[in-house]
Parts: structure tokens; C-alpha cells; sequence
């Protein structure tokens, strides 16, 4: 039985083959709706997230399975102060898979230790969002056709954004790929991205404060949200919400074929004005990510793709 | 000159850095042993200037090695028998150590969940780091 903690949890040819069987999903959807029959997910949500809980439960319907869980840590058990530990082995005798999201860095690894069933990490804390990162290569392929000989730009909170950290671990593995980190000095990227992920596998990258600088070198621009929940201290996170606002005026010195990305919700960080250049692939990406999301279920549950 | 009679059976903590005992007497939980212990402060040496030693009397086989190899893998530890020392034992560093450090990240599910072991992993051998194993938070010793 495997689990999905960490997007390097599968390598570049298992991701190669995931993404394949999405793809796959995409241009044939029908012939999957039955695949996954009389299974069930369970969605455990310790942290509100409309969008990733929906795309998991949208996944497993498209499958033809059902989905059980919560959407908040006030209507689980958490709220009566059961273990994460406790709470899986209970999942584990209702559900075939789980997607669990938690405020707390390393809940689903606890719950992997103590589970039956697969544990999907649906985003823990500022750690890892494993499905998030599955999501944005399954884009970033599908437009550009490669995962290498590119340059990325990740803009914004590179500090908390969870969504980067992964994205930059699972883009280091292919060939080429060269980074321009845009941020203020107090969200840049953690030391140990830097240092462990970027330095210590010879990626050529730059921090830079500009964006409108950035923009003409960019093949794909990642934006993310400044959190306000990942912030102890309301004074900071107001003074850095605004720091990047893409709009029309900043498009205009990307390359024509530049994608922008963003994991979502945004707030303002992407001008709704950008929502209709057909280089905004935002919402494109949410619907990948219930592509990828089915192969994924399908992979861990161990499903034969239809024949 | 500083006496202190010497072990027939025990083991012997030598080269420790100079100031670090105390830490190592916690750590392996020498405070909750019934038997003799001594502990020599600034003791002089030829290798290290000023060392720390501790001497641990009787049998102690349940000595957990694995938390001093985190703590210093340059003390030699003898094991003193009939006397002698019988086996000089060098440590190296854990690759996995649980409940001797605690994780500081307040975001990780440790800072919740107080009956999780508290468990690192070696992550840089040449940097001796360590990271939680649930949050990957880097531990600065």
C-alpha cells in the first residue's frame, strides 16, 4: 500500500506515467466513470479549502465512487481532542482512501504510520501539497508539451507558500529548469530550499524584488497568495498582501507563450482583468487538477485503467 | 591532584568537551540511576586542552549510545571490566534519534500531539543536521 506524503514521494517515471493516465482521463472521461465503483474517499479537512476538497470529491464521482468527511476541525472529532492517530484507524473501517488536509505540519505522516488504507497529504500546514504540485506539472505539461528547458517565476510568498516548496522539489528532478524567485526580502524562499533543493542540485536560479523585470524571461509565471493564516503577526501579513499585483500592463512584457498559474484562491494578487488573456491558465489548472487527482486515486487504489 | 578510585566494572565517558557533562548526565538519564557516578570537570588533556569525564559504576547495558553519539560522536566510551578496560567503543552519528531533542516549529503537529515521539533523522552528515521527521524543520543544536 502506498500513500502520497510528498511530491517526491514518486519518481520522475511514476510521475511520467500518472500524468500519462490523466491525460488519458482528460480526452476520455466516460470510460472512466465506473472504474472506481463501491469505493469510497473520505476527505478530512481540519482546515477549511473549498477548492482542493472539491476537487478530490469531484475526482472520485467522475470514478463512479462515493465520497464522507469533513470540512472543518470544529465538526470532527478533532474538536473533542482525538489524535490524528485515532481518527485514521477510525477512517481506515469507512473509507478505501483518504485525502487529509490539517493545519499542522506532518499530520498525514502520522496518519500514514497508523493507517490501512492510502493517505493522500491534501496540503499540512506550510509543508508540502503533494496533489497541488501534481496539478501544476500536469498544467505546465499539458501547455508547454515539456517539464524541462524552461524558466519559472514564483512570485509572492515564497516563505509560507507550500504550494512553491513543492513545486520547486518536483522541478528540480528535470533537466534545464531554471528558477527566478520574486518576492520581498521578508518572504523570500526558506534556507533550506535554497541551500538542500536549489543549490545542492546545481539549479541555476535568482532572487530578485521585480517582477516587471522578471517578466520578459518567463516561460511560466507561478503567482501565489500572501496567507493571511500563515501569519502570527497581522501588522506584517497587511503590509505584504500587496505586493505583486499582475495585471494587463505587466503582461505586456511577457513572452506570447508564457503561461500564468496560480495554486488559487486568489485575492488580488492577479487582476481580474488578466482573466481573459488566453496566456491566464488558472482555471485551467483547477480543472487538471481533478484530472490528476483520478489518477491518482486510481493509482494508489490500485485500479486497472479501463481497456 | 584530584582522586577519584577507579572502576571494576562500569564505563568510562573520556574526551567529553569540556562544560558538556552535565548535558550528557541528563541526557542519558544518569540522575535517574541508583549507582555511583562521577563527574570530572575541566579534567586536563593532551588532545582536547580541557576535557570532561564521566564514570558510570556496575553493569549498564540499557546506556543509550545512540543520544551520545548526537550529542558529541567524538567521546570514547570504555567499558571497564575486572578492572580493565575490555572494549573502547568510538560513536558516530545517529541516523535516527527519538525523544532527545523536541521539534520548535509551532506549525508542527508535534506542538499539538504531545504523545508523538519527538523523532529526527540525519539529513546532512557533513553539516550534522537534523529534521523533524514530520515537519522537516531543521534542528539547531
Amino acid at each position: 500500500m502506498r500513500h502520497l506524503l510528498n511530491p517526491l514521494d514518486f519518481s520522475v517515471e511514476e510521475i511520467s506515467s500518472l500524468l500519462d493516465l490523466a491525460s488519458d482521463i482528460e480526452h476520455n472521461l466516460p470510460r472512466y466513470a465506473h472504474v472506481c465503483d463501491g469505493k469510497k474517499i473520505a476527505t478530512l479537512f481540519y482546515e477549511p479549502s473549498t477548492r482542493t476538497r472539491l476537487s478530490f470529491e469531484s475526482a472520485m464521482l467522475n470514478l463512479g465512487g462515493s465520497v464522507l468527511g469533513f470540512s472543518s476541525a470544529s465538526s470532527s472529532s478533532a474538536a473533542k481532542g482525538e489524535s490524528v492517530s485515532d481518527t485514521i484507524r477510525m477512517v481506515s473501517c469507512y473509507a478505501d482512501i483518504c485525502a487529509m488536509r490539517h493545519p499542522k505540519e506532518g499530520a498525514p505522516l502520522v496518519a500514514s504510520l497508523h493507517s490501512s488504507i492510502p493517505v493522500i497529504n491534501a496540503g499540512d500546514g506550510g509543508h508540502q501539497h503533494p496533489t497541488q504540485t501534481l496539478t501544476d506539472l500536469m498544467t505546465i505539461r499539458s501547455l508547454l508539451g515539456r517539464l524541462d528547458n524552461m524558466t519559472v517565476g514564483l512570485c509572492g510568498d515564497l516563505k509560507f507558500g507550500r504550494t512553491v516548496h513543492s513545486l520547486i522539489n518536483a522541478l528540480v528532478r528535470y533537466p534545464n529548469v531554471r528558477f527566478l524567485l520574486i518576492s520581498p526580502t521578508e518572504l523570500k524562499i526558506p534556507e533550506y530550499i535554497r541551500e538542500d533543493v536549489l543549490r545542492a542540485n546545481n539549479i541555476e536560479f535568482v532572487e530578485v524584488d521585480s517582477l516587471d523585470a522578471a517578466m520578459p524571461e518567463l516561460d511560466i509565471l507561478y503567482m501565489t497568495r500572501v496567507q493571511r493564516e500563515r501569519f502570527f503577526n497581522e501588522e506584517d501579513y497587511i503590509r505584504l498582501k500587496d505586493c505583486y499585483i499582475l495585471d494587463k500592463a505587466k503582461m505586456k512584457l511577457a513572452k506570447d507563450h508564457m503561461f500564468v498559474l496560480h495554486p488559487l484562491p486568489r485575492v488580488n494578487e492577479i487582476s481580474v482583468e488578466v482573466d481573459d488573456d488566453p496566456r491566464a491558465a488558472y482555471f485551467r489548472q483547477v480543472q487538471y487538477g481533478v484530472y490528476v487527482r483520478m489518477a491518482l486515486i486510481m493509482t494508489l487504489l490500485e485500479v486497472a485503467k479501463p481497456c | 591532584m584530584l582522586n577519584i578510585s577507579g572502576l571494576s566494572e562500569g564505563i568510562v565517558l573520556d574526551h567529553i568537551q569540556a562544560g558538556k557533562s552535565l548535558d550528557i548526565y541528563y541526557h542519558l538519564g544518569l540522575d535517574k540511576l541508583e549507582c555511583q557516578v562521577a563527574i570530572i570537570k575541566n579534567a586536563k588533556s593532551s588532545k582536547m586542552g580541557r576535557k570532561d569525564i564521566i564514570k558510570i559504576e556496575g553493569p549498564l547495558d540499557s546506556l543509550n549510545l545512540e543520544v551520545l553519539g548526537y550529542i558529541d560522536h567524538n567521546i570514547t566510551v570504555n567499558i571497564i571490566r575486572d578492572n580493565k578496560i575490555v572494549e573502547k567503543k568510538t560513536l558516530k552519528l545517529p541516523r535516527k534519534i527519538t525523544n532527545v531533542i523536541q521539534c520548535k516549529n509551532p506549525r508542527c503537529i508535534t506542538s499539538i500531539e504531545q504523545e508523538l515521539p519527538h523523532i529526527f533523522y540525519l539529513s546532512d552528515t557533513a553539516t550534522e543536521t537534523y529534521r523533524c521527521m514530520y515537519c522537516e524543520e531543521k534542528y539547531g543544536k
